[in-house]
């Protein structure tokens, strides 16, 4: 009982939290989106941020979606009669891969990197008084700091996510013509054929909302985190774990949109 | 044109049931180079980003009738990603029409004012003593020739004698663009050298203000006691953590 009980009480406590975020969020959300349209736009800082998510989150997102690509490609084959395997390992690696792995598993990643590093960098700005040394110099710190990074998550997480949904195909083909021995031109025309604009579309649409959702969050944990370094580090957790939520249930709420269920 | 350069009137902020300022009063005059003295805690920073709009108060009113400004943090605060000179030149490059060539020219210009080689001006801050941060500090603070100049704590953490070289600086680059200064500190060698006028700030108020002559011949306690430095007197220091 006790144990449940602490359970429960902290996950009513994580709600109020999340509900107090939430209004404190949706103020600091237009204050960004203002700042995205406000002249003047620093591309400097923008294509740094661009480099720093796409790039080097590269590495981690092409591993994890062609593990997953893989893996789906064996699940689906025990999981199916094994002599209708050969077509359906094909759509289920293609479908799962574009509308759901590459997206989200992307997103995860790029949240406990880009976001981890956006509250770390603005949480130690903020402690340092850099960002109110901002404001002395004529700078606002939500187009300096914030617009770049937010767009650059916006614009980079597509970019991403497309490379992941062809590696994740490439895993699914690996397994299934090395390891279940299926004939190689019979997978490539079968993917080929199921491959439906939509399902591409839907996972990229995605991948900019959460884009935009992990610099937001790694933004307002770090621009609101207090109290020195230990502060920061609070805020970086804060952003890695308030943007994996988020992502996944924006997940459910934009596949129940797209696809009408 | 008022002769006021910023004007507080009953000004008080509070932070959850935390009071700092309470009808909080300050007149200073342009030119004027005033310092505000207190206990670390006081809410003498408080006060500064009150003026500069950094934090807004509760209640009350604030009136700056300058035009541009120019502050030196505590920790300097640098920024960590660009160069000395990118930091020095900061403001200087969002100017209309300006070029990276001429604003490092500036940057070295204000560098040589706080008596620092141009062979800093490539250098980033992580790589800066705490002396030379404050010194970069102060060039960045004044490349746009603002007309208010601010610092808050300028020799805290330093050593005597750095903090007489930064006391020199303040006075000197004060005095040159003719500005209206307003510093904050607990070192009063550093404020009796800046300050053309002193106020003490004490339980959310200013409770004395007056001019370094003055400030040796009052008879008022509180004052006594901060400037002797004694434990003994009416200011009861504060051990609890929170409210340091
Ligand atoms: N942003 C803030 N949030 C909550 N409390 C604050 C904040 N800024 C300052 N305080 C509190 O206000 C008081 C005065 O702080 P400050 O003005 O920094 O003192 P000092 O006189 O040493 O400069 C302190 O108790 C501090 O904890
Ligand atoms: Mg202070």
């Amino acid at each position: 009982m006790e144990p449940l009980l602490n359970f429960l009480s902290s996950l009513g406590r994580m709600t109020l939290n999340f509900l107090r975020a939430t209004g404190d969020g949706a103020e600091f959300t237009a204050k960004v989106v203002v700042a995205c349209i406000r002249r003047p736009f620093y591309h400097k800082e923008f294509v740094r941020q661009m480099i720093e998510i796409g790039f080097y989150s590269l590495p981690v997102v092409a591993l994890t979606t062609f593990f997953s690509g893989m893996v789906i490609a064996l699940q689906t084959y025990t999981g199916f009669s094994q002599l209708s395997a050969e077509g359906a390992v094909a759509l289920v690696v293609l479908v799962a891969v574009t509308r759901e792995l590459a997206p989200v598993m992307a997103a995860l990643m790029v949240a406990g990197r880009i976001g981890a590093a956006m509250a770390a960098e603005i949480g130690t700005m903020r402690v340092t008084e850099q960002i109110d040394a901002l404001s002395t110099l004529n700078t606002n710190p939500y187009q300096y700091l914030i617009a770049p990074r937010v767009l650059a998550g916006i614009v980079m997480m597509p970019v991403l996510v497309l490379i992941g949904d062809i590696l994740g195909v490439c895993g699914g083909y690996l397994v299934g013509v090395y390891k279940l021995d299926f004939n190689a031109t019979t997978y490539l025309i079968n993917t080929w054929n199921y491959l439906k604009p939509m399902d591409i579309i839907s996972g990229l649409t995605k991948a900019a909302v959460f884009g935009f959702i992990i610099a937001l969050l790694g933004c307002y944990n770090g621009f609101h985190s207090k109290g020195g370094a230990q502060g920061v580090g609070q805020a970086t957790t804060n952003a890695v774990v308030s943007a994996s939520i988020l992502v996944l249930i924006f997940n459910y709420l934009l596949t129940e949109a797209f696809f009408n269920v | 044109m008022t002769d006021i350069q910023i004007e507080m009137k009953k000004v008080s902020k509070a932070f959850g049931k935390k009071v700092v300022l309470k009808d909080l009063d300050l007149t200073i005059n342009r030119g004027e180079s005033v310092v505000i003295i207190g206990g670390s805690g006081t809410g003498k920073s408080v006060t500064l980003k009150c003026i500069l709009g950094l934090l807004h108060p509760d209640k009350g009113e604030i009136k700056f009738n300058g035009k541009n400004i120019g502050m030196l943090f505590q920790g300097a605060a640098l920024f960590d990603s660009l160069t000395v000179w990118e930091n020095v030149s900061f403001a200087v490059l969002q100017q209309k029409g300006m070029t990276r060539e001429r604003a490092k020219k500036i940057a070295i210009e204000k560098l040589a004012e706080v008596g620092l080689k141009p062979e800093v001006a490539d250098v980033y801050p992580a790589d800066l003593s705490g002396g030379m941060k404050k010194r970069v500090g102060l060039a960045r603070a004044i490349a746009i020739q603002p007309d208010t100049l601010f610092f808050d704590e300028p020799t805290t953490g330093l050593d005597p004698i750095m903090s007489d070289v930064i006391n020199d600086l303040i006075v000197r680059c004060v005095k040159k663009l003719g500005a209206t200064a307003l510093t904050i500190t607990h070192d009063m060698t550093s404020a009796r050298k800046i300050a053309d006028k002193i106020a003490m700030l004490y339980e959310g108020k200013i409770i004395w203000m007056g001019t370094v002559k003055e400030l040796d011949k009052t008879d008022n306690p509180y004052v006594r006691q901060f400037v002797a430095g004694s434990s003994q007197g009416p200011i009861r220091m504060s051990v609890k953590a929170d409210e340091a």
